[in-house]
């Protein structure tokens, strides 16, 4: 056995590192010193210094997504681990796969009035704050055990459904000295995995498609996360199946194929809207039919007997009843009922379905109909899908700019379109941005912006900027909290309250403040210049884009309603 | 306690700090209610049995189940099968005595329900009682005649009966 004589926080550093760990996201502080001590001169590890916690998180949600890895991010005790909080929720709610690393007091020592428990400076019960919004937490009380809960934590955190792990390093185990001995070895006796599919529920389930006449597939986040794109697309040309996706499956297939619908939703693609609820079979991949999904749950696809290809076998039967539950790895599972229904299935073309799919998309598809030169959300946002390519990335923040890019800006390939799907948080998009970048350094990466979300997180232009990570930020700027004041004009009689942001800052002079770009746009031409030199450019970038502050999303299904029901001229 | 709905559910879970939170708190978390809950060691050091029971419609308990499930502290879960199992709960109470003949009176009664005395003091008794809540209900409607000072009630612990089990290696 190899032992090696190190500190707790050396221990960490060499664990992380059998992790492949290339990158960590934090800020320091003082009950987190040891293992930055330890960190100077690492040539393996780059520390990027983000300017709030919240932020660091973020970045390492951004790096998790764009990469598939497993994203870190780090803080100190206290203010520092609870400000990672609001991220690590975050990446529960989306499913992926962080490992949170905070400081804590010590849990033993001569200086007995600093420990854990005793309301010690800076001191947090983060384990108990964070335990409704992680897969697992640790907090190691011996430095021994240290690489086995770093390879525990990214096992849990990468495999199965993935979520947010959390170590808490009490000071003293980071630095003193022990003998450790290193193993790539996994103790989770009460881990379970399901990941390979029931053959019989296989059957069932290309019995069932073989006959469908109206079939339609759902594909969710889980697609992405398996991998499992290249089937979806064979499954669909397979069933001549039309694929809407959720909002976390964006991307999972790719909207330019005659067979895509774009997203389903409260402000989905009409056309997906529509067919869904005109559907006999629904083949549902790796989703877990949130609200904002299937809306008001008695109208959602009420005629099609459902298949649930899920690895989490607590969403089956959670929101929505399920015919064939199929609680395996999406890509496995998608492989085996390619097979099992290909020999079933004659390959029908040219069915009354098709017809409807082609029609619907057709009438209901988002076009450049009308004054395609009006600086309006849908022309902009086609304009950069035209600019950049397929490759690029595509993050947003939370509220209409987020719904914009949605419906009108065609994602092409898994891990391109990286937003807050789940908590909804504003300020997601520009840290995840800086943490996709990091992953992705030959790619473009560009954030898209409102005025109100960008503010909670624009510090971080400093992050970027400090730390040489050129990203591009459209701030679709209405001077108003839009989303919310959409439903306060639909819903509450424009009754406008608190939405109202007054004098915004000038973006422009703000990125020039922190040694950023700033560019401000009032056309299309203009738009489409500012994109190119913000693309080519190796600085970062803020477009700032005037837009009205009356521009609804639509369509748009209120609450309680059901899909069908959407409103709103598209 | 309707203790007709009453479902229980027997959970198998690593012995160590924070379990107990996290299950406690999954349930605060999703919206179940518990009507109890005990815990203790098993025939393992390492592993603890939690017997929770609930009051809820088949599909919140289909939840239940497969949440609790999914914790990495978890085991193994089931759903203690209806007239399959015993249940018993243990109660302390401590009973008002105002005169020799109320203090015989009670001791009666215990014996009729099988409980102990396992304290006397000259104005109170304290009786210890086992059984079904049911049973443990009847009887304090029977003392509240008397006046219950004190009462402690430790929630019900079960387990399957016969050959069926649920056991980490079953």
């Amino acid at each position: 056995m190899n032992m090696t004589q190190m500190s707790g926080a050396e221990a960490l550093l060499e664990s992380l590192e059998r992790q492949k760990v290339d990158t960590v996201f934090g800020i320091l502080g003082g009950a987190i010193l040891p293992v930055y001590d330890a960190l100077c001169g690492n040539k393996k590890i780059r520390h990027i210094l983000a300017r709030h916690e919240q932020c660091a998180a973020h970045a390492a949600e951004g790096y998790a997504r764009a990469s598939g890895k497993a994203g870190v991010c780090m803080a100190t005790s206290g203010p520092g681990a609870t400000n990672l909080v609001t991220g690590i929720a975050n990446a529960y709610m989306d499913s992926s796969p962080i490992i949170a690393l905070t400081g804590q007091v010590p849990s033993s020592g001569a200086n007995t009035s600093y420990m854990i428990g005793k309301d010690a400076f800076q001191e947090a019960d983060i384990i108990g704050i964070v335990t409704a919004v992680t897969k697992y937490s640790y907090q190691p009380r011996s430095i021994p055990e240290i690489p086995s809960i770093v390879n525990n934590a990214f096992y849990i955190a990468t495999t199965g459904r993935p979520g947010p792990v959390l170590i808490d390093l009490p000071k003293n185990i980071q630095s003193e000295i022990a003998d450790v001995e290193f193993t790539n070895k996994i103790s989770l006796r009460g881990y379970k995995l399901s990941t390979e599919p029931n053959q019989t529920r296989i059957s069932e389930a290309a019995n069932l498609l073989a006959k469908a006449e109206r079939p339609i597939i759902l594909a969710g986040g889980g697609v992405i996360t398996a991998g499992a794109s290249d089937e979806l697309i064979q499954m669909s040309d397979l069933l001549m199946a039309p694929v809407a996706t959720t909002f976390m499956g964006k991307g999972s297939f790719p909207e330019n194929h005659p067979l895509s619908l774009g997203s389903i939703g409260m402000h989905g693609n009409p056309a997906a809207n529509k067919l869904i609820g005109e559907s006999d079979v629904l083949l549902a991949v790796g989703t877990r039919f949130s609200d904002r999904a299937t809306a008001n749950l008695d109208s959602f696809a009420p005629n099609a007997k459902k298949i649930h290809i899920e690895i989490d076998n607590a969403e089956i039967n959670k929101n929505i009843e399920i015919d064939i539950p199929i609680v395996a790895d999406a890509k496995k599972a998608l492989k085996m009922l390619l097979i099992a229904t290909s020999k079933k299935l004659q390959k029908a073309e040219g069915t009354m379905w098709n017809k409807m799919v082609k029609e619907a998309k057709e009438q209901l598809s988002p076009l450049l109909k009308e004054r395609p030169k009006d600086v309006i959300p849908k022309n902009l946002l086609i304009t950069l899908r035209k600019l950049l390519p397929a490759s690029a990335i595509i993050t947003t923040e939370v509220g209409q700019n987020q719904m914009w890019s949605a419906l009108y800006f065609k994602a092409l390939q898994p891990r391109t379109f990286i937003s807050s799907g789940g908590l909804g948080t504003m300020g997601f998009g520009f840290p995840a941005a800086i943490g996709a970048k990091v992953a992705c350094p030959e790619r473009q990466v560009v954030d898209i912006a409102g005025d109100g979300s960008f503010i909670m997180t624009e510090q971080e232009l400093a992050c970027s900027v400090a730390e040489n990570i050129p990203v591009t930020v459209i701030v679709l700027n209405n001077s108003v909290l839009g989303m919310v004041a959409q439903w306060q004009r639909t819903l509450y009689k424009r009754r406008y309250m608190a939405v109202n942001l007054g004098k915004t800052p000038d973006f422009v002079k703000l990125a020039e403040a922190y040694g950023a770009q700033g560019l401000r746009i009032n056309s299309i031409e203009e738009f489409e210049k500012a994109i190119k030199t913000a693309t080519t450019g190796n600085i970062t970038t803020v477009i700032d884009v005037p837009i009205s502050s009356e521009n609804d999303v639509v369509p748009f299904v209120p609450p309680g309603c059901g899909l069908p029901q959407q409103r709103g001229d598209y | 306690m309707e203790t007709g709905k009453t479902k229980v559910i027997s959970v198998l879970v690593e012995n160590k700090p924070g379990v107990l939170h996290t299950i406690s708190n999954l349930f605060r978390r999703r919206n179940f209610n518990i009507e109890s809950i005990t815990v203790g060691p098993t025939e393992q050091a390492d592993i603890a049995r939690m017997t929770i029971t609930v009051n809820e419609d088949e599909k919140t308990i289909d939840q239940i189940v497969k949440q609790v499930a999914k914790q990495i502290d978890v085991l193994r879960v089931g759903e203690l099968e209806e007239g399959n199992f015993v249940m018993r709960e243990l109660s302390l109470i401590k009973v008002k005595v105002e005169s020799s003949k109320e203090r015989s009176d009670i001791i009666n009664f215990a014996e009729v329900f099988r409980g102990r005395i396992i304290d006397v003091s000259t104005d109170s008794l304290i009786i210890e009682i086992t059984g079904t809540p049911d049973k443990i209900d009847a009887f304090l409607n029977l003392m509240k005649n008397f006046g219950i000072i004190e009462l402690a009630r430790t929630g019900i612990t079960a387990l399957s009966r016969g050959v069926k089990s649920i056991r980490i290696d079953g």
